[in-house]
């Protein structure tokens, strides 16, 4: 058993609005020195087995075929220890 | 010959599938339901996906109805020529499957735009622009949340040089999109995406702002009887 985490961003070159909405909402709120807020998604894949070298290339797969659209999102995997 | 069979898709979620249905047979062409789960294109002359939340719009709008068993056909089908017309959510699933370039992303303003939406006609040489005259300006209804069309800059500038870019807002840009772009076509021009809702806007009597939406329609009917 193991859990692998992917991380999606959308890429430095695309907007994001609603980061951009976040960090406008923020001194409103009280917390100052935040330059900039970009938001992401975070996808817990729980696997039935190890996450061995195998496992983690079909986790990549998934990411570049469902979980990111490669075409304006970056992805990135790591095992959760 | 038999009128032109269009087939219209339905997925879970897909709003305007009627109004397209009705727009195909305003035109005089025969309207084929297509189900999302099917496997079958029913040999249709040419397909329309249309609008709405497909499977709720779930990780990313159209990314996964762009995996549903009739885009397993479709895609192919679309890849050898066969004319598909995507508006808004129909728009985005042809950019997740890869048929068109780049990607439709949430709109600059954060909020859902709900208006009639002035455009020009770029290119009136695709498959579902024919019958309008190059210039034309159009009066079409938009409503969408995430319609800001995004493509790095390589991609614009090859859709721009080679007339893939078929549709421009004129007037305040509702999304923010690159280059006030609406809708592109694929480089064959068998393909079209366009977020505004040529559907809508085909009969007075629904309350459409104009009846410009009547030419997507007549443009797709005429090329079957020409063949």
């Amino acid at each position: 058993m193991a859990r692998v985490i992917v991380d999606v961003m959308l890429k430095p070159e695309i907007l994001d609005p609603q980061g951009q909405a976040i960090a406008r909402a923020l001194p409103r709120l009280g917390f100052s020195g935040v330059t900039e807020v970009r938001q992401g998604k975070r996808f817990e894949v729980e696997l039935d087995g190890p996450a061995d070298e195998a496992a983690l290339a079909d986790v990549r797969k998934m990411a570049e075929t469902l979980l990111a659209n490669t075409v304006i999102e970056d992805y990135a995997v790591r095992v959760e220890p | 010959m038999g009128a032109a069979r269009v087939g219209v898709v339905t997925f879970p979620g897909t709003l305007d599938d009627q109004d397209a249905a009705r727009a195909v047979r305003h035109a005089g062409g025969e309207a084929v339901p297509l189900w999302h789960a099917d496997h079958d294109l029913r040999g249709v002359d040419a397909v329309f996906l249309p609008g709405g939340f497909s499977y709720g719009d779930y990780l990313r709008c159209g990314a996964i109805s762009r995996f549903a068993p009739l885009m397993e056909e479709l895609i192919p089908a679309a890849r050898a020529g066969l004319p598909v017309l995507g508006t808004c959510n129909g728009f985005q699933i042809l950019c997740e499957a890869h048929l068109l370039p780049g990607a439709l992303t949430r709109n600059q303003g954060l909020h859902y735009v709900c208006r009639d939406q002035r455009v020009r006609v770029e290119n009136a040489t695709t498959a579902w622009t024919a019958d309008y005259a190059p210039g034309q300006e159009l009066l079409l209804p938009v409503k969408h949340g995430e319609g800001r069309y995004v493509a790095d800059a390589a991609t614009i500038a090859a859709l721009e040089s080679g007339g893939q870019v078929v549709f421009r807002y004129l007037g305040a840009n509702p999304n923010g999109s690159i280059n006030d772009i609406a809708g592109i076509s694929n480089e064959a021009g068998n393909v079209v995406g366009l977020m505004p809702h040529p559907e809508h806007a085909v009969e007075e009597l629904t309350g459409a702002p104009s009846v410009d939406g009547r030419g997507f329609f007549t443009s797709i009917l005429k090329r079957f009887v020409n063949l």
